[in-house]
């Protein structure tokens, strides 16, 4: 009757929606264990993002408070989410396959002598865990060869729990010794937009090495990206390029997205960007090249030079707001 | 200093890949084989230390079957000074973090780098496994390293889902490489005269003292859903209208 424990990731008093998608994973896995869900909460005062994290429907909110949590480097962190799964009776834990999730999970594994599975899309009723390969051209089922597991979600395959009670919170003392060798936090430059994040937008419109420039990214596709009130993404050509930073960057080694509405923009779809967007509800395709591998997956594809055609489009949905 | 890469022979990235036809790997016929991107960017990033610092040895290691020969020589063309194959049977990342810890165990580098991920299993595992059997700082998903104290501690910065991080630590330290970091080079004419020269060392990870068996079991793959193509559009105007009337998402 093992418990599920969940990796609660908090910046600046809020819990990103990741998190809540872990939460609805953990319960999927924790409905055939028969055990409950154990949202845990890592940080320096903590203070408001425990009623946050009572809404979200775990079992219950676990809390550890120390100096040492100020920041999320994973060698502290990972002693401590091995603590606090002993400490709560957990024989999974869940993590959002987000760069932090992906930065500790492993180093939890490894601490924890548990079999891994990463970035999994699906929970089997047999206890198997679905998760992509070969930039999502191959789905794996994988089975875990241990009594102690370590999951990573892709937040884009899972829903969060809607319509939670309020958990209970229980505060956790553990000491943990921070290693001589601690990495230390110097600083976050932190992506500063009124944009929604990629990761969680309802609409994405994205750009590709077809922008030939930086300053076409601004000058043509910005401006469509707020008209709709988008997320801006970018292929790896794209980042590869320098035209964006690579936190823009959609696919295999970036971000995954599924957001109801993506148009791809001077993209030709490599399977590498194909693998971060193809679960977009609906997928539009502008290009001039008619061949394009990304007019295969596109609900709509317009064959068009983007020049013209992404200012027109701008145009006309400013019209109908 | 003595500075630990890796690299994976993994398909080309531009290789259409299949499932095989009973289900249980990939097609591996008419494949080409390379070293995984992001492991020539930690090469790369290797080289680039070695030709700063001086007096430092880069070490190649590769686990894999004997075919990974091939992704060493790549390796040690570029500039590596020795290789390391570790002949393994399919191991997971947990095994071949396994190994690696060994392996750090005999050189003693001074640091690893490993590229974040390896584009064949996606994991993005094993350099956070083996900074924690170690004992070591990790940082991940880097784009810049900057070496200080003699090289006796690094800064790094990550890329991160809200922005840029900046990380210190001391070495050793396990760092894993992100797109950004560097521009790998190719590997010259002399280079590769020079590399069929170069010492490759090969160790069977039998030998190494672990437990090998796989803690996660591949019970079938299969490809991902068939997405129908949808239609072309004429014009701009006719794209909206298919997007409030029949998408309805405008």
């Amino acid at each position: 009757m093992g418990n599920v424990l969940i990796y609660g990731e908090h910046a600046g008093g809020n819990i990103p929606k990741a998190t809540a998608v872990a939460v609805g994973a953990a319960q999927q896995i924790a409905a055939a264990s028969g055990g409950d869900t154990i949202l845990a909460l890592l940080g320096n005062d903590l203070g408001g993002v425990k009623d946050a994290a009572a809404q979200l429907g775990a079992t219950k909110v676990v809390c550890v408070e120390s100096a040492d949590l100020e920041h999320e480097t994973a060698d502290i962190r990972t002693l401590t989410m091995k603590a606090v799964a002993e400490a709560t009776g957990s024989d999974t834990v869940v993590f959002a396959a987000t760069t932090a999730g992906k930065d500790i999970a492993p180093r939890l594994a490894a601490a924890a002598e548990a079999a891994i599975a990463s970035d999994v899309t699906a929970v089997n009723d047999d206890g198997t865990f679905v998760r992509p390969m070969y930039a999502g051209n191959v789905f794996a089922t994988v089975k875990l060869e241990s009594d102690f597991k370590v999951v990573s979600v892709r937040t884009t395959a899972f829903e969060p729990v809607e319509g939670a009670a309020a958990s209970a919170s229980e505060d956790l003392s553990l000491s943990i010794e921070k290693p001589g060798n601690a990495v230390e936090f110097v600083k976050l430059d932190a992506t500063v937009s009124d944009r929604p994040v990629l990761t969680e937008a309802e609409r994405v419109v994205a750009g590709g090495r077809g922008l030939k420039s930086a300053e076409n990214f601004t000058t043509v596709l910005e401006p469509l990206v707020d008209a709709l009130g988008a997320a801006m993404g970018a292929s790896r050509a794209a980042v590869d390029a320098g035209y964006v930073p690579n936190d823009l960057q959609v696919g295999q080694t970036g971000k995954v997205i599924a957001p109801t509405l993506y148009i791809g923009v001077g993209i030709s779809g490599a399977i590498q960007h194909l693998a971060g967007m193809k679960d977009s509800k609906v997928i539009v395709a502008i290009n001039k090249d008619a061949d394009a591998p990304i007019f295969s997956v596109a609900d709509f594809g317009l064959v068009a030079d983007l020049f013209e055609a992404v200012p027109e489009l701008t145009e006309k949905v400013k019209a109908l707001a | 200093m003595k500075i630990l890469v890796t690299a994976k022979r993994v398909p080309d990235p531009e290789t259409t890949i299949k499932v095989n036809a009973d289900g249980t790997g990939i097609e591996e016929a008419g494949i080409k084989w390379v070293v995984n991107p992001f492991d020539e960017i930690a090469i790369e990033q290797a080289l680039q230390i070695k030709e700063s610092q001086g007096e430092s040895e880069v070490v190649i290691v590769s686990v894999g079957n004997s075919d990974s020969q091939e992704q060493l020589r790549t390796g040690l063309a570029m500039g590596a000074d020795r290789a390391i194959l570790v002949s393994a049977d399919n191991p997971d990342p947990t095994v071949v973090s396994r190994i690696l810890e060994k392996i750090v165990e005999k050189e003693s580098p001074d640091l690893v780098i490993m590229g974040k991920q390896a584009i064949d299993d996606d994991s993005n595992e094993v350099g956070q496994m083996l900074a924690q059997r170690l004992g070591w700082p990790q940082a991940t998903f880097i784009s810049e390293l900057e070496l200080a104290d003699g090289g006796g501690s690094a800064t790094c910065v990550r890329e991160i889902d809200g922005g840029l991080e900046t990380l210190s630590f001391p070495l050793p330290a396990v760092i894993t490489a992100d797109l950004r970091l560097n521009e790998p080079r190719y590997a010259s004419l002399p280079g590769i005269m020079k590399a069929r020269k170069k010492p490759m060392e090969e160790v069977d990870a039998a030998s190494l003292g672990i437990e090998l068996g796989r803690s996660v079991t591949i019970v079938s793959v299969e490809p991902p859903p068939e997405r129908a193509a949808g239609r072309v559009v004429e014009s701009v105007d006719e794209l909206i209208t298919a997007l409030q009337g029949e998408a309805k998402v405008l």
